[in-house]
């Protein structure tokens, strides 16, 4: 809405100081082609994917290039599942992306909620700590971490994956906290008048209402949990066990002639964060917003 | 952060505990709670972060696969980490990836984030059509990109192929030059400029019109009225990114793992590749600890000076 008013403004503006209709449609003229060249530009690579997927081998690899393909082949859909145990690739994935986010979910929002609810000493300063770790290069626990895992006997499950999501991480502790600073505090007078302890508070009342910062943080996760490739190549064994990032990469070592079995196995890849956006566009676009802006 | 000391001052729901006489003192009370409720926090911070952190200085002193072999060599891994010419070419090659990826990708997401924002139609479409490459990242798009930068049947070679034969030049051969690979990296980072664009877009709309209208008054173009009103009120937004920005790129990795494996001729080989290769492929546990470190304390610096910069351009005053 905002938008349409800074859009008249602008007219208006541009009459005022004897701009010319022309100079003006000019403008717009240039600024969708931009928006629309641009927009090719991103979308083409999508493009090139599917139209690879389809294409009859003896069109694929023709040089140059042909851009449509002559007929839709489908079968490639099929190759990945006959070669790999893709089905289980899926099922790996969606595993530890549910078990991270739910966990992520549940302690990023209970830590959340005592940082920016309850008051106790050092607060503030694990608070600083919380907001420091958010710009902690991932890579420095990489192996000790490793070997806490060696140690611990996981290497070869998933619990390396999952486990440490389940200890509230930084990111998804500064969003709850930051969104549970929203909500009024005549909310929770009222409920300490109904007697309930802080435990009741946020169950009864600060969680109920967080259901919109707890999608967020399920969908960040979910999505990263899945695009994820650096932390299940070293934890992972076994083909069987592999999630759909690591199933892709051996996949392209065995069909490197056979290109749109590979990008239809890439689309499937993508497809689950792609519907997950556009499901969620919402959510996706308000959890920006809060992390974000607010920073 | 502002709102760390606005909340020092607000009460906590709990403090008129203190007046109904209960027999624990109500706000040894809430404390306890406070720490209860941040304990998930509390233990990970001190397992996944805090010892991890202190566990990888001692590994860094040690000779270690973790299975066979564990001696103590002292700081001669962090002196190695100085001289070892590998070491010094995954820098340049990180350094080179994230100076240009960072500023490129920032002012690109901010010239999409105000072209979209300029009241065009359908803008929700565009800004999905623009966001949608970042949403997917990883393996999958590391194999479109690699197929996409096929030197002879590529997407890329041909469009530019047509282009450039007519004065003779040959198109890249992209990931398979070592002149080509490291930019190949970078240019398929700019895909996923829209993530950024989205944060832009929100920050944009938080503008208050009044703002504009104020500056028209004052006859300011629209070219001022960028550099004078958006670009100030956008810049605590713009810093965050960019700060995250630079801890990310510090990090690629995925790409170079599948695109190139660091190659051709070391071409692509980035920080965290290389400590996943000394580590995990050639099980040099003690040389990958201390080359993380080594990692670590250069991203800390560039952090600290964007910090540091903050003062001089981000504008923190709120209208």
């Amino acid at each position: 809405m905002a938008t349409t008013v800074q859009t008249g403004t602008a007219v208006h503006q541009a009459e005022q100081y004897g701009h010319s209709r022309l100079t003006e449609t000019l403008y717009r003229v240039l600024l969708y082609g931009a928006v629309v060249l641009g927009g090719i530009v991103f979308a083409i690579p999508f493009y090139w994917m599917m139209r690879t997927s389809v294409m009859p081998t003896t069109q694929v690899y023709l040089f140059p290039p042909e851009w449509w393909p002559e007929r839709f082949e489908w079968h490639h859909f099929k190759t990945p599942f006959a070669v790999f145990p893709f089905a289980k690739f899926f099922l790996n994935s969606t595993f530890i992306a549910a078990g991270s986010a739910i966990g992520a979910a549940l302690s990023s929002s209970v830590v959340g909620f005592s940082f920016a609810r309850l008051r106790f000493p050092l607060r503030d300063i694990m608070f600083v700590v919380v907001l420091a770790t958010m710009i902690l290069p991932e890579h420095v626990r990489l192996v000790p971490t490793y070997l806490l895992f060696v140690e611990l006997d996981w290497i070869g499950t998933y619990r390396p994956l999952i486990i440490p999501n389940w200890f509230a991480p930084a990111f998804y502790v500064f969003l709850m906290r930051q969104f549970f600073m929203t909500i009024p505090r005549e909310l929770d007078d009222s409920a300490m008048i109904d007697g309930c302890n802080p435990i009741g508070l946020f169950w009864r009342i600060h969680l109920p209402l967080s259901l919109p910062a707890l999608g967020v943080v399920l969908i960040f996760m979910v999505t990263a949990q899945w695009n994820d490739f650096l932390y299940p190549l070293i934890y992972i064994q076994g083909v069987p066990n592999y999630t759909v990032a690591l199933g892709l990469r051996l996949f392209e070592g065995h069909m490197t002639n056979n290109m749109q079995a590979l990008m239809a196995a890439s689309i499937l890849g993508v497809l689950p964060t792609i519907i997950l956006f556009f499901f969620a566009q919402r959510h996706f676009v308000q959890g920006i917003v809060v992390s974000g802006v607010k920073g | 952060m502002a709102s760390i000391s606005e909340s020092q001052t607000q009460r906590g729901p709990f403090s008129h505990f203190m007046r109904d006489g209960k027999p624990m003192k109500p706000s040894t009370r809430e404390a306890w709670y406070g720490y209860l409720l941040a304990s998930p926090w509390i233990i990970g911070f001190i397992v996944f972060t805090v010892g991890p952190m202190l566990a990888s200085l001692v590994i860094g002193m040690y000779r270690t696969d973790f299975l066979t072999e564990t001696t103590f060599v002292g700081f001669r891994w962090y002196q190695n980490v100085l001289s070892d010419s590998l070491v010094r070419k995954a820098l340049i090659n990180t350094a080179i990836f994230s100076f240009t990826v960072v500023p490129i990708n920032t002012a690109l997401a901010l010239l999409i984030a105000v072209m979209l924002n300029q009241g065009i139609r359908l803008q929700s479409f565009w800004r999905t059509v623009y966001y949608l490459p970042s949403v997917v990242s990883g393996v999958a798009v590391s194999l479109l990109w690699k197929w996409l930068y096929q030197p002879d049947i590529g997407l890329l070679n041909s469009v530019l192929g047509p282009i450039l034969r007519p004065f003779d030049i040959d198109p890249p051969r992209w990931i398979f030059s070592t002149e080509w690979a490291l930019p190949s990296l970078i240019f398929m980072a700019f895909w996923g400029a829209g993530g950024a664009m989205l944060i832009y877009l929100a920050g944009l709309r938080g503008i208050p019109t009044s703002l504009y209208e104020a500056a028209e008054i004052d006859g300011a173009s629209s070219f001022r009225r960028f550099f004078a009103v958006t670009l100030p009120l956008l810049t605590p937004t713009i810093f965050f990114n960019v700060v995250l920005n630079i801890i990310g790129s510090w990090q690629v990795f995925t790409q170079a793992m599948v695109m190139t494996r660091g190659g051709p001729n070391n071409a692509t080989l980035t920080m965290v590749l290389h400590i996943y290769n000394t580590g995990f492929q050639n099980f040099y546990f003690g040389y990958a600890s201390a080359q993380a470190w080594f990692l670590f304390v250069i991203v800390l610096i560039f952090v600290i000076l964007a910090l540091r910069s903050a003062s001089s351009w981000v504008h923190y005053e709120r209208v």
